[in-house]
């Protein structure tokens, strides 16, 4: 039984329709990139599964938790959804632990004491431990992102959103925060990659998803698919990449 | 006439100005309280209070504060209520900065950036718990520079209220321009009184304004 | 107790509604335009500090907007006689309007002249541009469309600052409904009406300093 199931998705903005019937099965520990040109619609797709964009057709299911279009109250399915984004969106006002602290206290109400300990095992995990106390804007763009990635584990998510985590970065700080996401991925940790990244993709990927104007265009393999990909609009995405 | 002294005159715009300070904390205070009240029907979720809310800043901002005076002073009365000079003067410049205040403080809260907002709600928070964590403590950082600054035009509302009979520093100084035919050294005084109350106001809102882009977050 | 509205005696005075509403506007326009020059000169002066009037005017920018305007007219009306100046009701309204709007302007235009690029001034200066065509082609006009939205909500606070101006016996609207209410002795009915053409005359007072922008901005592409 998939973890995350999409079923006939629909969306429009304004009179753009930008999400053409998505159908996509998603299995626990399975880590997805979702690729393709900008406006094909992946970004919209990956922000619509934790409800930070509304649908106007279709289901989505997370954990037994079902999304319908216009729901409102999204706070059981943003618990098991965790999203790290490009700009990482770190609250500047709080330190980094208070960062990872906040919503464990206030949305799950765990005690400041459990609260601390948690974050404190989850900056150490991203190899931030010693940070505990600095605060966002102390720290390089790589080691924002790994705490933004921190903050979202600490809800103890059953999947994670990475929407172009790596866009927003120096080249030299790409790989501080891929190693991160492909220990998560190692342990098991179900993800879903809106990624630029394609030998990362390829690398670390267990399926990929090639997204074209408002369609899941082609998907499989990432090994198979860059090797040999079946349709010419793919062929031409992966030309143009490399 | 000449039995008024300057010394009197000085002592008499003291008192005028004591009510000109009492006047403008009691404006900014219950103008900040019901201006808080604007700011969060005006981003509320539901559209009602949201348009209310707007209709209530729109009259209050495009209309003259010595209309809204009159307005509250015979309105008042055609209710039966006969309301003094003080009360109608802090009643209508507390309207008048709540009106000011909410919409001051609505664009700080909008100028804190989207991200924020996806990133506490991709953490399942709710609107109200977005709000009191992550965006207020943001907005309120950037709100202190203006609404000090805007300070500066609730201590000068004040003098309009002279005009419906309230005795605050304008008006001591047309009585004594009157008493003591020295019109150009009163309004002089009275002048600089205003301008003694304001200028530290405005200087420290300037303070604050550049401060705020060299300072850390929080 | 039943209290019963009479709007129709404030409409019997449409003459003097129409009349003050005609003052009003004439005040605000004069203080409009010589209060924008003198905010352009002001500008000029504080952003490109010419001394020593970079230094007058950042004294006069201060005086001005920390005091009120009701006293900055009663200063000009009844004390400027003491130093031989004697004014009439229309010539100081006229003058405290220009001085208020003259001082905010400044400030609100120079922060759009210190917006400018520097790549921008370095650009014209390269193509050997002098100074002051710098100013008048490439820094102006950019700094001016960019406070427009500042410089149209100033007039109308000032517009409607204008309402005391019938403390000195100007005959704008303010006076004009002093008058009304003294005659039909309906207080609350004439400020109501009055109030809501104030509102109205806000509307198209911004409506119109808006078109004034974008002709503007239409002759500058041109």
């Amino acid at each position: 039984m998939a973890l995350v199931r999409i079923n006939g998705l629909h969306k429009h903005f304004g009179s753009n329709h930008v999400l053409k019937g998505i159908d996509l099965d998603i299995e626990e520990g399975q880590v997805i990139a979702l690729i393709g040109r900008s406006g094909s619609g992946k970004s919209t797709l990956l922000r619509t599964i934790n409800g930070l964009e509304t649908f106007e057709q279709g289901e989505i299911e997370v954990d037994g938790e079902h999304l319908h279009p216009r729901d409102t109250d999204l706070r059981a399915l943003r618990q098991k959804v965790g999203m790290i984004f490009q700009q990482f969106n770190l609250f500047p006002h709080l330190s980094v632990g208070r960062n990872v602290m906040l919503a464990t206290q206030v949305v799950k109400k765990i005690g400041e004491k459990e609260a601390e300990d948690i974050a404190r095992t989850m900056l150490l995990k991203v190899g931030l431990l010693e940070k505990f106390d600095a605060y966002p804007d102390q720290l390089s763009g790589g080691q924002q992102q790994r705490v933004a990635i921190a903050r979202a584990l600490a809800m103890q998510p059953r999947v994670l959103l990475c929407d172009e985590i790596t866009s927003a970065l120096d080249p030299e700080l790409v790989n501080e925060v891929l190693a991160v996401v492909k220990t998560l991925a190692a342990e098991g940790m179900t993800l879903i990659m809106v990624t630029h990244e394609m030998r990362f993709a390829r690398e670390v990927g267990d399926k990929l998803v090639f997204m074209h104007h408002g369609r899941i265009h082609e998907s499989g393999d990432p090994q198979q698919l860059f090797a040999n990909p079946q349709t010419p609009e793919l062929a031409n995405f992966i030309g143009s990449i490399n | 006439m000449n039995d008024i002294s300057t010394w009197d005159i000085v002592r008499n715009l003291l008192d005028g100005a004591l009510w000109t300070i009492g006047l403008s904390l009691t404006a900014f205070v219950l103008g900040g309280i019901a201006g808080l009240a604007l700011l969060f029907a005006r981003i509320a979720k539901n559209p009602i209070p949201r348009r209310l809310a707007q209709g209530y800043i729109e009259v209050f901002q495009g209309t003259p504060l010595l209309m809204q005076l009159f307005m509250i002073f015979f309105g008042s009365s055609l209710l039966g209520l006969e309301i003094s000079p003080w009360i109608a003067a802090a009643l209508g410049l507390t309207l008048f900065t709540s009106a000011y205040l909410g919409e001051i403080w609505r664009g700080c809260v909008e100028s804190v950036p989207k991200g924020q907002w996806e990133a506490s709600a991709s953490l399942a928070l709710t609107h109200f718990e977005q709000m009191r964590h992550v965006i207020l403590p943001q907005a309120l950082r950037i709100a202190i520079a203006p609404t000090v600054g805007f300070s500066v035009q609730v201590v000068k509302g004040t003098a309009v209220t002279s005009i419906i009979g309230f005795v605050e520093l304008t008006k001591t100084g047309s009585m004594l321009a009157n008493a003591t035919f020295q019109p150009f050294m009163v309004f002089g005084c009275v002048a600089l009184g205003y301008f003694a109350l304001c200028y530290p106001l405005s200087a420290y809102s300037r303070y604050l304004e550049r401060n705020i882009h060299g300072s850390r977050a929080h | 107790m039943a209290y019963t509205f009479d709007f129709a005696s404030v409409l019997e005075y449409s003459d003097a509604l129409l009349a003050g509403t005609v003052k009003t506007l004439a005040l605000t326009a004069v203080g409009t335009v010589f209060g924008l020059g003198i905010g352009i000169l002001g500008a000029v002066s504080r952003a490109w500090k010419l001394s020593p009037f970079d230094r007058i005017f950042a004294v006069y920018v201060e005086l001005i907007r920390n005091t009120p305007f009701l006293v900055q007219l009663f200063f000009i009306f009844f004390g400027l006689p003491a130093l031989g100046l004697q004014l009439n009701e229309w010539q100081a309204a006229i003058l405290a309007m220009v001085i208020n709007l003259g001082a905010y302007s400044t400030e609100i235009i120079r922060s759009g002249i210190e917006a400018t690029p520097r790549g921008q001034i370095e650009a014209a200066e390269s193509l050997a541009m002098t100074r002051s065509q710098v100013f008048r082609h490439v820094v102006l006009p950019p700094a001016l469309l960019k406070v427009w939205p500042s410089i149209c909500s100033q007039v109308v606070i000032v517009m409607l600052g204008s309402s005391v101006c019938s403390q000195i016996a100007a005959e704008e609207l303010t006076f004009a409904a002093n008058f009304i209410q003294s005659r039909n002795f309906r207080a609350f009915e004439t400020y109501f009406v009055v109030t809501a053409m104030y509102f109205l005359l806000a509307i198209a007072v911004r409506q119109a300093m808006v078109q004034a922008g974008q002709r503007l901005i239409a002759r500058r592409k041109k």
